[in-house]
């Protein structure tokens, strides 16, 4: 399968890999996929929180080439964000983005889904309530 | 050193041409073009007579009468001919077929084909190394059984069943043998007579020969084997298999045969030391598996699952400079990783994660220290980036967390 410049960019140099202290109030975490799908997903923000938006960003991935970037994507764009406008995060803005095909669809939903378990994992962690999951 | 880039290593799938292999067919285009069933002039003759020389090569790499090989289009025609033509052939016998899980897919869905007609299949399963078990092979015979279907050397893994004591089964039970030898003959030394063959398939493009052409032996004594034909008209190659040969094919066929026949004890031996140099310094990798029994296997063939990286991602990172297979579900359409993995019992996680490797004539010292570093530095680079790597490095076991399936 031929990857769009965009994929090969992010695999050969991906932003933000890395591991933030999951134990601290203002880091949310979100694990997401299966080993036996063939991709794991691990994507988790830390929020400013004064101001409540997200300052820094990182993710792990197990996973195909689109995975890796779908993932590197999102913690980029993540950065800067506060949590409701990283919210509005699309799985379809990813797959434009990267250009993926339709049989790398699945990725940019995985990479949709750690943000909003991230989300999660911050908003019960700083007593708000679950959002419904989009998926 | 000079090295071309990118390097081939997927010799499992198919193989270069040898130049003289592809010398030797080329005045059979133009100037030769003869078509072989063309008894009455010279064109005719000099067609046929390079098909007799041919059927001759190949006759003599597996220890066979030339009259006891048919020319096909290849190993998945053999296979379909094989199976299909022996349920037709025998059906007064009865209906049944053992076959194994591991085998090629043109071999499982010629069976499931037979299924379909009303006949009766057995999969045998492997074990953790990739062979199946002669006890239960034994014990699945029935009075129904007329055909015994197991592979000599494994595509994806390389691992060679024990031919010689399955075919003493089957000769004991009057039950046929055939074996898809697509992947061994030319490589390792196939003796038909030796290995008590009835039928065995396999093609030109894995041995240095042209794509198009293959082979079915069936053996014309002791016992006299006949199939059933699948494709009718003009009754060519003894009535089992008709259409026009494909006379340039066929004298490429034969040159890779005899190629193979004189140089495999030194091909043999070269390519299991590259192979065993590669598969050694990738070893030296943490959470490194090699699939298959790695005593009952073919030289050029290595089947490698590196755990916590995923295998398509893991080729992404060198696929530009090498090329090889994956048994990640990522490269084939289905999702669905291996089924021969999975036959051995690997999880989906070690499935994904696995890297075939095969070499071959054309695979030099230096194609192979590139290739250990560039996958040496990948699965490092990856497994950084991994969060199940982490995990396993933090001692959490993997297995404990619930995951969601998609």
């Amino acid at each position: 399968m031929a990857y769009s410049d965009k994929v090969i960019d992010h695999y050969t140099n991906p932003k933000n890999v890395g591991t933030l202290d999951k134990s601290k109030t203002n880091v949310g975490t979100g694990l997401v996929g299966a080993p036996e799908c063939g991709d794991v997903m691990r994507l988790q923000i830390e929020v400013d929180e004064l101001s409540g938006v997200i300052k820094d960003a990182k993710f792990k991935t197990f996973g195909c080439g689109s995975a890796i970037a779908s993932s590197s994507l999102a913690t980029e764009w993540l950065k800067g964000k506060s949590v409701d406008e990283a919210l509005q995060i699309d799985n379809m803005d990813i797959v434009e983005e990267l250009n993926l095909p339709p049989v790398k669809i699945h990725c940019s939903v995985l990479a949709e889904d750690a943000i909003k378990a991230a989300i999660n994992d911050y908003r019960t962690k700083n007593g708000l309530s679950e959002l419904v999951n989009a998926h | 050193m000079n090295l071309h880039l990118p390097i081939y290593l997927d010799n499992n799938a198919t193989t270069p041409m040898d130049p003289r292999v592809l010398d030797a067919m080329l005045p059979y285009f133009v100037e030769k073009f003869g078509n072989a069933a063309s008894r009455n002039h010279s064109f005719g003759w000099v067609a046929e007579e390079a098909v007799d020389y041919a059927r001759e090569q190949v006759a003599q790499l597996i220890n066979a009468d030339s009259k006891e090989i048919i020319f096909t289009s290849g190993a998945t025609e053999s296979d379909n001919l094989a199976i299909k033509g022996v349920y037709e052939m025998y059906a007064s016998k009865g209906n049944h077929i053992i076959t194994c899980t591991t085998e090629h897919k043109a071999v499982l869905d010629s069976c499931k084909h037979i299924e379909k007609l009303g006949g009766h299949v057995t999969y045998l399963s492997v074990n953790a190394d990739g062979l199946i078990d002669l006890s239960e092979l034994e014990k699945a015979i029935t009075d129904k059984t007329i055909l015994i279907s197991i592979m000599y050397g494994n595509n994806e893994i390389g691992v060679i069943q024990p031919i010689k004591e399955i075919s003493a089964i089957a000769k004991k039970h009057g039950v046929l043998f055939f074996t898809d030898a697509t992947q061994a003959v030319g490589k390792i030394p196939v003796d038909v007579i030796d290995d008590g063959i009835d039928l065995m398939s396999f093609s030109g493009h894995k041995i240095y020969g042209p794509k198009g052409v293959g082979v079915l032996y069936v053996r014309r004594k002791n016992p006299r084997v006949k199939v059933t034909s699948q494709m009718d008209g003009g009754g060519h190659e003894r009535g089992m298999r008709s259409g026009t040969l494909n006379v340039p094919a066929i004298v490429g066929l034969g040159k890779a045969c005899e190629l193979c026949r004189l140089e495999m004890t030194e091909e043999a031996t070269r390519l299991s030391a590259m192979r065993d140099r590669l598969e050694n310094s990738l070893m030296e990798l943490d959470e490194t598996y090699i699939n298959g029994d790695k005593n009952h296997r073919l030289p050029h063939t290595a089947n490698i699952s590196f755990k916590y990286v995923e295998g398509e991602g893991l080729m992404m990172g060198f696929n530009k400079n090498i090329a090889l297979s994956s048994g990640s579900a990522c490269t084939s359409a289905s999702l669905e990783p291996s089924y021969v993995l999975k036959a051995l019992g690997l999880g989906d996680d070690l499935a994904h994660s696995s890297l075939r490797f095969g070499l071959g004539r054309f695979t030099t010292e230096e194609q192979i220290d590139f290739t250990i570093k560039a996958v040496t530095d990948t699965v490092n680079k990856l497994r950084e980036m991994s969060p199940l790597w982490e995990m396993f490095k933090e001692g959490v076991d993997i297995n404990s967390i619930e995951w969601e399936h998609h």
